[in-house]
Order: structure tokens, then sequence, then C-alpha cells
């Protein structure tokens, strides 16, 4: 009987993990809510949300229930079948994108993930890319002017950031030698130290990353897709109810991953600031070892999401040819150049003998 | 290896039934009572005018088009930076040919972006 047990148990205990993932995705998005709101509050000196529970922490879940209560009005000059795909699109394109990205993990035992894909990195921007079809589709369906406007403005935003993005992974990749986000995150431990991490190697790549990021989730001051003063609502103008709560959703997912992304690439991931020199004088392992990295990866990721939060209510819109004018003529070429410069910094590593900054040294 | 994608497309079934299930809850739950006034689309609050499946500005095209072409090129540069490391550790002719190759890769690159910015293309007004 206990064979038996286990072979269930063996069967479903990867959807089970995928499950709880989900989940934990879910609730951090509903606190990621509360917490832009507070944050907002406390810039602009306000209270903010204050009834719902203590210090109104169960705001985020009023406002669900209250959603879901609501009715789903379509336009009927739009299209139906596609006004549903899209809110469903981007709910699943944010969830699935967490799969590649190691929570923890050692050289000797690998990575604590999901998926250990091979091309990690290229399926996060692909998966980003898939996004674009969301937003866009959404605005054509609703067969209304500002929904229209506000998709188009989002697809050649993000278009045109994509480009700037992809650029600064590559630059990442070239310390790495590997498109697995497991090698990408190891690569940084080389150091010993923090010295390591891709911020201190790479800073510009760094920069124009996480700018991109910002862009890429659509929030000020990049939010032209949703410029309340000109488009309304933007792409969601037409939603209603919970689709528009799945919009919602899969923002602050989206905002969640972009931080947990640019953290695993730039700050080291997983990586505890002197990790290697931990494990050699404490004897740091196991499951408490792995217990920190979780930590500290939710650290890193939730400070770069309070920067976000912190940029969205402290700098004003831009301006459309301005936006464009960042990606094309300034982020793009620097980040092309940047590239070249880290393929001669690890050249340089190499050819003087010392210890290059790659996989090689470990 | 293919298995390894298998827990990722797990996920996607899952989130996909999260969301799906989100929508079927609405259905069950929200009311339903369409009207004409309801689904035409909102111009704040006037009678809407036209369609909006309009002619829209070239320059969406125009960046989509360019986004290819650069999108390509570096999706190109990506194996190459994988294993620029073997290269290099390869030494002597093949550290200097992967480094020379992409200069100029990385330089007509540049050269087409230059191009492209001086004769407008970029420019929203």
């Amino acid at each position: 009987m206990p064979e038996l047990l286990v072979s269930i148990w063996e069967a479903v205990d990867l959807p089970l993990a995928i499950f709880l993932v989900i989940n934990l995705l879910l609730v951090t998005a509903s606190l990621l809510v509360y917490a832009e709101r507070v944050v907002s509050a406390f810039i602009q000196e306000r209270s903010g949300p204050n009834r719902v529970g203590p210090r109104g922490i169960l705001q985020p879940f009023a406002d669900v229930f209250k959603l879901i209560f609501k009715e789903d009005i379509v336009p009927t000059a739009g299209n139906g079948f596609v006004h549903s795909l899209a809110p469903v699109l981007m709910v699943v394109i944010a969830m699935s994108t967490v799969a590649v990205i190691p929570f923890a993990g050692t050289a000797e035992a690998g990575p604590v993930v999901i998926a250990d894909v091979s091309v990690g990195l290229l399926l996060i921007l692909a998966m980003t890319s898939i996004s674009v079809y969301g937003i866009t589709l959404a605005g054509w369906s609703s067969n209304s002017k500002y929904s229209l406007l506000g998709g188009l403005r989002s697809s050649a935003q993000m278009i045109s950031y994509e480009l700037a993005m992809g650029a600064a992974a590559l630059s990442v990749v070239l310390y790495a030698g590997s498109l697995s986000i497991f090698d990408i995150v190891e690569s940084q431990n080389h150091l010993g130290s923090f010295f390591g991490w891709n911020i201190f190697r790479n800073p510009v790549g760094f920069v124009v990353f996480a700018v991109c990021a910002l862009a890429e989730t659509n929030r000020a001051p990049f939010d032209l897709p949703e410029a309340e003063q000109e488009l309304v609502g933007g792409y969601h103008t037409e939603y209603s109810g919970m689709k528009f709560g799945m919009f919602f959703l899969a923002e602050y997912v989206n905002l969640w991953i972009a931080s947990m992304v640019t953290a695993t690439l730039f700050l080291g991931g997983y990586l505890l600031p002197g990790q290697s020199l931990l494990v050699e004088w404490f004897g740091l392992g196991g499951l408490l070892l792995t217990a920190l990295q979780m930590v500290a990866l939710v650290a890193k990721t939730a400070f770069f999401a309070f920067c976000f939060i912190w940029i969205r209510w402290t700098l004003p819109r831009f301006k459309y040819d301005q936006l464009m004018t960042l990606g094309w003529k300034y982020l793009l070429p620097i980040s092309i150049a940047n590239i070249f410069v880290i393929a001669l910094i690890v050249t340089a590593y190499v050819l003087l003998g010392g210890d290059p900054p790659s996989p090689f040294s470990l | 290896m293919i298995t390894d994608f298998v827990p990722l497309f797990i996920m996607i079934l899952l989130a996909l039934g999260l969301a799906l299930t989100l929508l079927k809850l609405q259905q069950w739950l929200g009311p339903y009572q369409p009207g004409k006034i309801k689904g035409s689309p909102y111009e704040s609050g006037q009678d809407p005018v036209g369609s909006a499946r309009e002619r829209y500005s070239i320059k969406f095209y125009l960046v989509a088009m360019i986004f290819i072409v650069f999108d390509v090129e570096l999706v190109f540069l990506y194996p190459w930076a994988v294993s620029f490391g073997e290269f290099l550790q390869a030494g002597g002719g093949a550290a200097l040919g992967a480094l020379a190759v992409v200069g100029l890769f990385l330089f007509i690159l540049v050269v087409g972006l230059i191009y492209d910015i001086k004769k407008g293309g970029l420019d929203w007004d």
C-alpha cells in the first residue's frame, strides 16, 4: 500500500507545487495592490485604505469580491471571443513566466525551480513578447477609439523597449555563457562576496534593463497606454467586472515578475551576500540555506517592486515622442555599445590569464 | 530536452484553468442585463461617432517593421554570446575572430540605426 501512495505522490507532487506557486502569486499580487495603495497614500500624505480588516489589509480581497459580482459588459459592435481571450492571455502569460526562475539552489544540489530549462532567458523574453498580444487584442476587440489607441500605443512602446531589454539581457549572457537562469545566477557567485553580482560587473546593462522592465509593465512614467487624461482607461476602457480584474491581476503579477527577473539577472537572484564565505566558514547548507536563499530572493524582489511603486508615484508621465526617443535613440545604442564593452572586458580577463568572470573559473 | 518543458506546460494549463474559472465565476455570480446604450462604446457620454475600425497613423507600422529587423539581428547575437567564452578559451584566431565578426555585425547594426534616425523614421511629432 505505501508503494501505491508513493507512486501517487510522485504523480501529483509537481502539479501540487505548481498549484501552490500560483496561489502564492495570487496572494502576492493582492499584497502588492495593498502595498501600492499604502505607499501612494504615504507619498501623497493621505491615510490610504484603513477600513477593511486591520489597517485595511483586506482591501484587495474586498475589491475582488466587488468585481466578481459586477456585470460583464461586452460592446455590441466588438468581438466577444477576442474580448474574453485578451484578459485570459494576460493572466496565463503573467503567471507562467515564474516557472523558469529558480527560487533557491546550489552548484552541487541543482536549482529549486519548476521548470529547469536550458533556454530560460529566451523563454522569459518570449513570454513578455506574448503579453503585447493581450493588450493589443483588448484594444482592438472593444471597438472603442480610446481602447484602440491605447492598444496601439502599448504595442509600439513594448516592442520598442523589448529591443533594449534583449540587448541588456545579452550582456548578462556574455558573463554566464549560458541561457539557463540557474547558470546565470551561479555565474554571479564567483567572487565570493556580492561584488560578483551583475549589478557591479555590468551597471549600464542593469540601468537599461530596469528602465525597460518598467516600460514593459506599462507603469508610470511609461503608462501612456492608460493615460487617463487622454485615453480614459486606455486598452481596458470597455472592460468591466472580473475581466477588468484580470487585467489588474496581470498587471501586478507582471510587476512582481519584472522585479524578480531584474533581481535574478542583476542582483544575484537567490544568492546570499557573501554566500560562498558563509558556506565555507559556518558550514551553512541543506534546508536552512535553501530557506535563507528564498528569503533573499523575496527581499530583493520586494525591494525592486517598492522602487517601481515609488517611481510611479514620484515621476510625471512622458510625452509619446519623448518615450520613443528614449527607447530608440538612447537606450538601444547604449545597450548595443554595452554588449561590445562587456565582450571586450571578458576578453581582457581571459587574455590576462586572470579570473575570467564566467563559469570557467568556478 | 523536451521533458524539461513539461512542468512549464502544466503551469500554463493550471494558469489557464484559473483564468477560465474566474471568467465562469463571474458569469454565474454577476448580473446580465444587456442594453443598447450599455453595449455602445464609451465616448465621454456622447453618442459614438463612426466605428473604431479606422485607419491609424503609419508610424505604428514603421516602428513594427524596424522592430522586426532589429529583433531578428538581436536573436542572431544570442548563440554568439553563449559560445563566446568557449571561443576565448580556444584562444588566438578563434578569440580574435569571434570579437571581430561581432564588432562588424554590431557596426552594421548601428549604421542601420543611424540611417533610420537620420531619415526621420523614428521621429514622432
